[in-house]
């Protein structure tokens, strides 16, 4: 019981097919609060798919979500997997942060208006303690000046930070995050993964898909490899990157995507 | 140039500027609730819904207004249901039935611009609505109508324009808004093309300043695409 407390996320055996490609193949997982996971992979092997299923942006074909010691409620609708009790889904996705790869923040808004928006509307917080609390995490995240700015006004960097403190302006019990970088150019990435390497510093519990292999080595503090739809090596980065678990994750390191 | 008979002219259309316009607005005002129901139905996956609100687009879209209007007017008291029925002191009055034929027939097309503009919100906006936690009634009002509505507004100024224009066949069902006056002017003067020009000015004007009231919301709702505000540079501070 002391270990269900503790324990962040669980996945336990996710089966997902889009048509008749299994993406994912019983996947199973678990983080502790405090965690860091790393989700490595090379594109198809479903991390993303994977992240996905956690706050049910994809919804499993068969498995099991348990976020915050809660699990989500499912029920099958005509041959597909659905939430059972959407408000206890609204709940939960209010407390899982979601960073995506293309920012997504919403383009009709100021930045200051994205990071207020859903504390407001959805978690029905008083206006001026999100307006506060916005700022100062625009403060922390360093674009404060661009809080009266549009999305569209920012660079990529500035873009995917905003949307780092938008999720954290939710009060998330856990971080998610979609390949963060890989939209960005070369000089911009920098910027967002010193971001999350303070979010990390702080405990945050955060699960990275990403490809930045220097942040997995130095900032994670566990390692899952996936392939081809399921764990192939999970581990500390010592011993992943080190001692070398697996054949197949080594060759993944050395097919171009080598230690940086 | 007869001018003093232009400007009595004028007076006396002037006259029914207030019928035209209370059409027009009520029927794009009706029938823009119609049409965001319409494309909902039409986008919703569900056959049952989509169907008839397609085929409801296709008759409206495809027969001609006036004989929509005629329809209403002439045709629907043939039946002695409707007579009967509690609408008939509304289908008898040619106003009701005039703004009936407009609103039917704007939604029909004001369905396939909210359709459009729908279709056109970013599906990463979406996601990120609903992974905040956000329920379809919150992700509506706060993110996809707001988005739809700037794709969809240079396409309603145009369906607007058109409807005030469409006003003028309300004249066949015996209104008397500013085509209506003019037809009446004629048939007493015989003197047609100053009337009409007249008439013509006064469609002109009103359109002028509905394409500038659209030009305007246009500029209030589109900030995000002009310069930001006062150019404050720098690259953000340190983490």
């Amino acid at each position: 019981m002391t270990d269900q407390i503790n324990r962040a996320v669980h996945l336990t055996a996710l089966r997902k097919s889009f048509g008749a490609f299994e993406v994912l193949k019983g996947i199973s997982l678990e983080a502790m609060e405090g965690d860091v996971v790393s989700i490595l992979g090379s594109s198809g092997s479903g991390k993303s798919t994977m992240l996905r299923c956690i706050n049910m942006l994809e919804t499993p074909d068969s498995g099991q979500i348990e976020v915050g010691g809660e699990t989500i409620q499912l029920k099958q609708v005509g041959g597909r997997t659905r939430a059972a009790d959407r408000h206890q889904l609204q709940r939960m996705r209010a407390s899982i942060g979601m960073v995506f790869q293309n920012f997504n923040l919403w383009s009709h808004l100021t930045i200051l208006e994205n990071l207020i928006e859903a504390p407001i509307h959805v978690q029905k917080r008083s206006r001026a303690d999100c307006v506060e609390e916005a700022e100062a995490l625009l403060e922390k995240v360093g674009i404060a000046e661009k809080r009266n700015h549009y999305p569209a006004h920012l660079s990529g960097g500035q873009q995917q930070r905003a949307a780092i403190a938008r999720a954290l302006a939710q009060h998330p019990k856990v971080m998610l995050f979609d390949e963060p970088t890989s939209a960005l150019d070369p000089e911009l990435v920098g910027e967002v993964l010193r971001v999350m390497r303070a979010l990390a510093e702080e405990g945050r519990t955060m699960l990275v898909v990403t490809h930045e292999m220097g942040f997995a080595r130095d900032v994670s503090s566990k390692i899952v490899f996936l392939h081809k739809g399921a764990v192939e090596a999970q581990g500390s980065p010592r011993d992943m990157f080190v001692a070398g678990r697996s054949d197949c994750f080594r060759q993944f390191l050395s097919g171009g995507n080598g230690l940086k | 140039m007869d001018i003093p008979f232009l400007y009595q002219t004028l007076l006396k259309l002037l006259i029914g500027v207030p019928l035209t316009l209370q059409l027009a607005v009520s029927s794009v005002g009706l029938g823009a609730i119609l049409a965001v129901m319409l494309a909902l139905a039409r986008l919703s996956g569900l056959r049952l819904l989509a169907w008839p609100a397609s085929f409801y687009v296709f008759i409206f879209r495809s027969t001609p207004l006036l004989v929509q209007i005629f329809l209403i007017y002439h045709g629907l008291g043939q039946f002695h249901a409707v007579r009967a029925s509690f609408l008939w002191p509304l289908l008898r009055e040619p106003y009701w039935c005039a703004l009936i034929a407009l609103t039917l027939n704007t939604a029909a097309y004001s369905c396939e611009i909210v359709r459009g503009a729908l279709l056109s919100v970013p599906s990463g906006q979406i996601e990120a609505a609903r992974a905040c936690g956000m329920s379809n009634f919150t992700l509506h009002r706060r993110i996809v109508f707001p988005l739809a509505l700037r794709h969809a507004l240079p396409g309603y100024g145009n369906e607007f324009i058109l409807m005030i224009k469409s006003t003028a066949l309300a004249s066949i069902i015996t209104l008397m808004e500013v085509t209506g006056l003019a037809a009446q002017l004629i048939s007493e003067s015989f003197r047609a093309i100053e009337i009409l020009i007249v008439a013509a000015a006064i469609y002109l004007s009103m359109n002028f300043i509905v394409t500038r009231l659209v030009q305007w919301v246009e500029y209030a709702l589109s900030a995000e695409l002009r310069p930001p505000p006062a150019a404050t540079s720098g690259q953000g501070g340190t983490v």
